[in-house]
Parts: C-alpha cells; sequence; structure tokens
C-alpha cells in the first residue's frame, strides 16, 4: 500500500483555501423576503428530526452486527455526521445547489463555498437559507451512512473514511443537483419533473445501488455465508427503527421546505406507508416462515418509508397504503433473492433500500393526485398521461442507477488501491472494534 | 476422558474455532472471563492509555477422550498464538482429569458421549 504525505496535502488545502475569492454579499434590503416563523420552525423541528435518523441508523445498523464490530459499525453512521457535515459546509451546499456548472454536471456558486454568502438571506419560501442548507446537509449525511450497512464489518476505518468523503462529492452532490437544484435535469425533464419529493433517487436508489457494487467488489465477509451471523443486540436495532420512523417525518414532511398543506400531506403518507409497510412485512413471514420477526417489523417500517420517500408529495392515503404493502412484499422477496445468490450484502442496504426506492420511484406514478396531473398537463400544453410520466420516472431511475454504479465502481476500486478500504483476515477475525478502534462495545456480555 | 481449559485472546478466538473445527473437534463451549496474567493489557480512554485490572480473555472448555488430548493442544497452541512466535498474553492452557460424561438425551456415560 503506498504511502500518502498527509501534510503535504493539508498544507496545500490551506493554501487553495486562502486564494480562493472571498465574495462579500451585497443585498437590497427591498428584495429580501419576510422570515416565515412557522415554515421556519417546522424546518428547524424537521432539521433536527432528520439529524436523529443518523445515531437512528448506527443503533439499527450497529445492533445487526457482531459483538466485536459494535462499535466499528455504529462509528461508520457517527464519522458520516463529521466529515460530511464539514465537507457540505465547503463545498457541497455550493456543488448541490450553485447554479449549473461543468455542463450541468454539478452546481457551482462561490457564495454557498464555505456558505459564506448566505448570513443575510431569506429564501422565497420565508426561512433563511441557513436552515435549508442545513436540512439538506442532513440527507447528505444519512446518504453514505445508510451504503455503509452493505459492507458493514469488513472495511477498514480510515479507507471508509476517504471512501464516503469522495462518493460525496462525486456521486451525491452531483445526483442531489440534477434531481433537486432548480436547473438540474432531472428537475426539469419531462412535463414536471421527475418526481422525487425526498430522495427515493438521491438517497435510497444512490445508497442501495452503491452499496450493492461495493459489496460485490470488496466480497463477502469471511466465513460468509457459511458462518452464521447473529445480531448481537436486536434491542438496540428497534430502538434504532423507532427513532429512524420519527426522524422520518422531518426527512418527507421537511422536504416540502413550508409548513402547511403539503407538509401535512407528506406527514400523513409517511405514517400510512411505514405501518402498512410493518404489518405485510410480518404477515409475509408469518405465511412464509411461521413466524414474525422483530426484525422483520423494523425492516418492513423501512421498506414502506423508503417507498413512500420519492412519493409523499405526490401520493394520496389509499397509493401509501398500496405503495408500503409492495415495497414490504418486494423486498421481501429481493432479500430471500440475495440469500440464493449468496452475495454479502451484510445489512441488507440494497435489498432495502435500492430496491425499495426503485419501487417507491415507480409505482408511485399509478397513484399520483388528479391536481398535480392537471398541472403538468398545463405545463406540457397538451396531454400528459401516466404513461409519459413512468417513463420519466423510469429514466430518473435508470440514471441515478447507472452513474452510482458506475462513479462507485471507480471510487471503491480507487480507494481500495490507494489507502486499503478491505480489511485483511486478521483484522476481520479480531473484530473492528478492538483491532481498529481499540475498544469493546460492551463490558462483560456473553459473546455472539 | 481430559478436561481442557484454554484461556486465550478474545482476538484469537475465530481463528481458534475454524481450526478446531478444521481438526474435527467440534464440540466446545466458550465463555468471556477476566483475568490477571502476565500481560499488561492497555486500553485507550479519550486519548489516554489506561492498564486495566482485568483484561478481558476468552475460556475454551473442551472435554475429550485422551487420544484426543495432544490435537486438541496443539490446534488451540498453533492457532492462538500471535506475532508468529507468540507473544505475552497469548493465554494458557490446563488440563485436568474428567471423572465423568453422560449425554443427557440418551443417558450414555463415558467415552461414547463426548
Amino acid at each position: 500500500m503506498s504511502r500518502v504525505n498527509w501534510r503535504k496535502i493539508a498544507s496545500l488545502a490551506l493554501v487553495l483555501l486562502a486564494c480562493a475569492p472571498c465574495v462579500l454579499w451585497a443585498q437590497d434590503p427591498a428584495a429580501t423576503p419576510k422570515v416565515d416563523s412557522g415554515a421556519t420552525a417546522w424546518m428547524l423541528t424537521s432539521t433536527t428530526l432528520v439529524l436523529l435518523m443518523i445515531p437512528g441508523l448506527a443503533m439499527f445498523y450497529g445492533g445487526l452486527v457482531q459483538t466485536k464490530n459494535v462499535l466499528g459499525t455504529m462509528m461508520h453512521s457517527f464519522v458520516a455526521m463529521g466529515i460530511i457535515a464539514v465537507l457540505w459546509m465547503v463545498c457541497g451546499y455550493s456543488m448541490s445547489f450553485g447554479p449549473n456548472t461543468l455542463g450541468g454536471w454539478c452546481g457551482w456558486s462561490w457564495d454557498y463555498f464555505l456558505l459564506r454568502g448566505i448570513d443575510e438571506k431569506i429564501l422565497d419560501s420565508g426561512i433563511p437559507e441557513y436552515v435549508f442548507a442545513m436540512f439538506q446537509g442532513k440527507f447528505a449525511i444519512i446518504t453514505p451512512a445508510l451504503l455503509a450497512g452493505a459492507i458493514a464489518e469488513r472495511v477498514r476505518f480510515r479507507g471508509y473514511c476517504i471512501f464516503i468523503a469522495l462518493w460525496a462529492l462525486l456521486v451525491y452532490n452531483p445526483l442531489c443537483h440534477w434531481v433537486w437544484a432548480k436547473d438540474g435535469f432531472l428537475f426539469k425533464l419531462g412535463a414536471a419533473g421527475a418526481i422525487d419529493f425526498a430522495g427515493g433517487t438521491v438517497v435510497h436508489i444512490s445508497s442501495g445501488v452503491s452499496g450493492l457494487v461495493a459489496a460485490l467488489l470488496l466480497g463477502a465477509r469471511r466465513g460468509h455465508p457459511k458462518l452464521a451471523v447473529r445480531p448481537n443486540n436486536l434491542v438496540m436495532t428497534m430502538i434504532g427503527a423507532g427513532l429512524l420512523w420519527v426522524g422520518w417525518f422531518g426527512f418527507n414532511a421537511g422536504s416540502a421546505i413550508s409548513s402547511g398543506l403539503d407538509t401535512a400531506r407528506a406527514l400523513t403518507m409517511t405514517q400510512v406507508a411505514a405501518a402498512t409497510g410493518a404489518l405485510t412485512w410480518v404477515i409475509v413471514e408469518a405465511l412464509h416462515r411461521g413466524k414474525s420477526s422483530a426484525l422483520g417489523f423494523a425492516s418492513g417500517v423501512l421498506a414502506g418509508l423508503v417507498a413512500v420517500t420519492p412519493a409523499a408529495g405526490v401520493v394520496q392515503p389509499t397509493g401509501a397504503l398500496i405503495l408500503g404493502a409492495c415495497a414490504a412484499v418486494i423486498c421481501y422477496l429481493a432479500i430471500q433473492v440475495k440469500e440464493k445468490l449468496k452475495y454479502d450484502d451484510s445489512l441488507d442496504a440494497f435489498g432495502v433500500h435500492g430496491v425499495g426506492g426503485t419501487v417507491g420511484a415507480l409505482l408511485l406514478t399509478f397513484f399520483i393526485r388528479d391536481s398535480w396531473m392537471v398541472a403538468a398537463r398545463e405545463a406540457a400544453k397538451g396531454s400528459w398521461t401516466l404513461l409519459d410520466q413512468l417513463s420519466v420516472q423510469a429514466t430518473a431511475v435508470g440514471i441515478a442507477i447507472a452513474y452510482a454504479a458506475i462513479a462507485t465502481t471507480i471510487l471503491v476500486l480507487l480507494v481500495d488501491k490507494v489507502f486499503g478500504l478491505r480489511a485483511d483476515a486478521s483484522t476481520e477475525m479480531a473484530g473492528l472494534d478492538y483491532s481498529i478502534h481499540g475498544e469493546q462495545g460492551y463490558g462483560m456480555l456473553n459473546l455472539s | 476422558m481430559k478436561m481442557i481449559t484454554a484461556i486465550i485472546r478474545e482476538s484469537q478466538l475465530d481463528q481458534v474455532r475454524e481450526a478446531l473445527i478444521a481438526a474435527e473437534i467440534e464440540r466446545i463451549t466458550v465463555t468471556r472471563v477476566s483475568g490477571h496474567g502476565q500481560q499488561q493489557g492497555e486500553n485507550i480512554y479519550r486519548g489516554q492509555k489506561v492498564v486495566p485490572n482485568l483484561i478481558p480473555k476468552t475460556r475454551l472448555d473442551i472435554a475429550v477422550n485422551d487420544e484426543f488430548v495432544e490435537i486438541t493442544c496443539n490446534t488451540i497452541i498453533e492457532a492462538a498464538r500471535t506475532n508468529g512466535s507468540g507473544s505475552v498474553g497469548d493465554g494458557k492452557i490446563f488440563i485436568s482429569p474428567l471423572e465423568e460424561c453422560i449425554r443427557i438425551r440418551t443417558g450414555e456415560r463415558g467415552g461414547r458421549a463426548i
């Protein structure tokens, strides 16, 4: 493995930062919209709720691995809160929500660089831009943390840190720009854009597919699938799933970037789909295996939530009900297929997020509320059918899958070669907690 | 019949278990224990190196018939040694006579029950 001179890289980065032109913002006070305190209060709450999902995810994933890897796995989520939050402040927000650059591959605005130019800025929706930037930043954090579930229990910490930093820059930020920025090409696709309310393509498909690609490239854990890996603490997993469900209200209902009718709709659909997903999963499990498991319930909650994520803004309660149920059945089948194919997606990041996100992004087409279709028809100045919208959705999903898969392949191979991403056999046997972090998750509890 | 009790490093458990299974010794009991040996353990707690009072170890209990004692011990020694030639803290093996062994399901006794 080659050595990299960190000191040189750090000093180079500092010099670059110092040389960057300092643009100060002078704004016409008359043009500044007033702060809508109701919307701002809800968006602040949503931001907090989405942040809460990340420790929730750490608990969910942490409980599912072997005792010796619990801290290492939880650190995958926690370290994302450090790395991605800093990157987001430095350049992530600019790459995602700045005006088109590099032919629309990503955005860029020097005002957003280091969040320098938004100190006074209030968005048209009446919320300070800081709130919007922080809200979106939480999505950037949770996406690579979701991905980590596919490669749990077998990656080195340093390699992982470098990988998620590069992944955020080269995969998440461009995708986020394409789908959510006003001038992103998927945002403008078709009559009224590809529908991705809160991140079906940006968050779930991108993390799920990238996770699958990384899992295939890095190879299975030692002994997989012969040695059974038992979850070390399902109680923690259940608490994590609960936090994710609660946090998802911020994730989806916050994505309306307002506090009003759209927020109420998104919140309702989220609740309906999560509950239906959970119920469907435990029923399917009971019919198939004879027992309904706690982990099954938690997985169903996630499948329902993931599927409703792109749809929460456009479907109605019956649609959310059907989406949740379909997502649970299809994700359940996807995990059975995984067992047959024997690839090692450790914690089913692809099985739940990749598959569930795709199901939601495509199926939502059939449950769009009429008013949305009417608006789309007006925008298209003529006819706009469900099939037209379905092809737009499929295009967005296809582009997200292809881009995430290709970019992740390059990144995994590069990081593994240069910095070492895959843990060696002895590290894996001794466990990530002891060999990488020098700690143990539990005191004197029994092994599993 | 002998009772073999091995105290090994936690980090070597997988390796020892796999080696034992490869040597067809598949009936073992594993517990997490802690204690003192020659080794001075070192943990990191908030950036400080600390020496804990008791070092966590893994204990294997294996009941074997006499002809399996050698192979069992050799397998454990080989798999539990670290850094090639071994280092302080790799553990110990205790062998004690085993008076009787009963398989609960059938009531069989002695060597056949092991």
